[in-house]
């Protein structure tokens, strides 16, 4: 499914300044090539990954990861002719109520995370429980990009270039016991960083914890990710560990995550401890199925101007249906939302 | 007319505040939905509003000034434009001018239905606001008016189902609510002090 488009704004091998031009740079420079010359400097500096997509603020990678990204196939999975969210819409407009409620607040606050050391811990029913250092917990997998829909319960939708690896080849690796049925994912607690878990009204009960049903995280669509738009996650979207399941409403997606269990019982997951009448385990996108506050039938493809909306029709299952449906025959969704 | 000048900034100061936010839209500066942070801002600026609205009763009578009365009806006009403003963007940008949508929604959404039985009242006070109504409405005018509470009562619980994580911020609306509420009640209404014996005006 390895389809390149070449954008009109990037390099070709042509533009590419000829070594002999670039090492005697100080003597045309001044003439009109300096402009041009000077365009293409940053794409070699940056090895040409983050420069796949526009406008993408570079990070600071954990080396483990800059190792990997090298490896990765890029563009594995990828959606037909939608376009992909503006790198500033995905790293600004977030849910993630650790740093604050606002979708600002995000990018804002979560500079504040240390994503360096990283542990993860396993447990549960596996064959091989542990607490991971996350450059250890990575090395068994290859990097992949998959270009995924990300539709939020609240009737807003993005399209977004995420690096990862599937679930299963990690539940592969730790050998689920024959009790395992769920499995359940915990975000990292820290009030110290994460200024939302200090806020004496939240309704959440801290941590945050999202599941799957063993058969849903075999799916193949199912993923682990690390990175996005060609670079490591930004904080506010989840780093250095997310889930990504995208025929899901984005809650289910749970972000920076420190403790992955297998269950043999459907755990108790956040939103629907909160609102258990807004918010079902299974989560599918499903336009059949209003929220009770509003409709799911359509959703705003950010970015949604005001004088140009970019309003479009809900797919069922976000369009994977072709993908996920048999994980769901014979269950009634509109019980099961 | 008195305190032309005080009224004039009162009138300015409520106007700028949409007409920034449609400069931004405009602009880009509200991020990837303007529309949803449009009809966020007018839905909580229309609360704001009528918060300070029911505000300047309890302002005069602590200091005396009669200012605070004068701008009470332009303020509660303005809580009105802006949860007409509010309701516009929310058919524009939401819903899409989708108007069988907005049916389905009257119907099945209880915040919506909240909402608009808010905005129902608005509109009885907005048009009773004048002289004429009154003199005409005389007594019952006053009692009619007390509405604005039961208005404030659907405006914040209209606004506690949409917060759903964190309650803090409607927390704070709704102390200042209920503080608002208890100050009018009889018994205390009439221990407010006076804070300054008589003010000579600050505002020309």
């Amino acid at each position: 499914m390895l389809i390149k488009v070449t954008r009109t704004s990037d390099c070709h091998e042509s533009d590419v300044t000829p070594e002999s031009l670039y090492l005697s740079r100080r003597n045309v420079l001044g003439a009109t090539v300096a402009g041009f010359a000077l365009g293409c400097l940053p794409q070699w500096a940056s090895a040409g990954d983050a420069a796949r997509y526009p406008d993408v603020e570079p990070g600071k990678a954990p080396s483990w990861f800059s190792e990997k990204l090298p490896a990765t196939q890029w563009g594995a999975v990828n959606v037909k002719d939608e376009a992909i969210t503006p790198f500033k819409d995905a790293t600004h407009y977030n849910n993630f109520y650790e740093f604050g409620t606002d979708k600002g607040d995000p990018a804002a606050n979560a500079g504040a995370l240390k994503t360096e050391p990283w542990s993860v811990v396993v447990d549960g029913e596996v064959g091989k429980p542990g607490r991971y250092a996350l450059e250890d917990f990575m090395k068994p997998y290859q990097l992949e990009e998959r270009i995924y829909r990300l539709r939020c319960v609240e009737a807003w939708s993005m399209v977004i270039p995420w690096i990862g690896f599937p679930l299963s080849a990690l539940l592969k690796e730790v050998e689920p016991t024959s009790k395992a049925r769920f499995i359940r994912f915990e975000t990292l607690q820290d009030s110290k960083s994460m200024p939302g878990q200090r806020s004496g009204f939240a309704l959440i009960d801290w941590p945050y914890i999202e599941g799957l049903r063993l058969d849903e995280a075999m799916n193949p669509l199912a993923i682990l990710a690390v990175g996005m738009y060609g670079r490591e996650l930004p904080n506010q979207n989840g780093a250095p560990l997310r889930l990504v399941v995208p025929w899901k409403y984005g809650f289910k997606s749970i972000k920076s995550i420190v403790r992955i269990s297998l269950v043999s019982e459907q755990p108790k997951t956040t939103w629907q401890s909160i609102a258990p009448d807004e918010y079902g385990f299974y989560a599918n996108v499903n336009p059949t199925v209003d929220h009770p506050r509003w409709t799911q039938a359509r959703e705003r493809r950010l970015p949604s101007g005001l004088f140009k909306p970019n309003v479009r029709d809900t797919q069922m299952f976000n369009g994977y249906s072709e993908e996920v449906a048999s994980l769901y025959t014979g269950l009634d969704l509109r019980k099961n939302y | 007319m008195r305190y032309p000048f005080w009224r004039i900034g009162v009138f300015v100061v409520v106007l700028v505040w949409p007409l920034l936010w449609l400069y931004q839209a405009w602009e880009d500066a509200l991020g990837p939905d303007p529309g949803k942070v449009l009809v966020d801002r007018l839905g909580l600026g229309a609360l704001v509003l009528l918060l300070v609205t029911l505000g300047m009763t309890p302002l005069q009578k602590l200091t005396g000034w009669p200012g605070w009365i004068v701008v009470r009806r332009q303020l509660g006009l303005w809580c009105f434009a802006y949860v007409v403003l509010h309701l516009s963007s929310y058919a524009a940008f939401i819903l899409g001018f989708d108007w069988s949508q907005l049916g389905v929604e009257l119907r099945k959404r209880p915040y919506i239905i909240v909402g608009a039985l808010g905005f129902l009242g608005l509109l009885a006070l907005a048009v009773t606001s004048n002289r004429y109504s009154q003199r005409r409405l005389r007594a019952s005018w006053k009692k009619l008016h007390r509405l604005a509470y039961v208005i404030l009562g659907l405006g914040l619980l209209h606004m506690l189902w949409i917060v759903r994580a964190d309650l803090k911020e409607w927390v704070v609306y709704a102390s200042i609510g209920a503080l608002l509420l208890v100050l009018r009640l009889p018994p205390l209404a009439r221990r407010i002090p006076r804070l300054t014996a008589k003010k000579a005006s600050s505002a020309k």
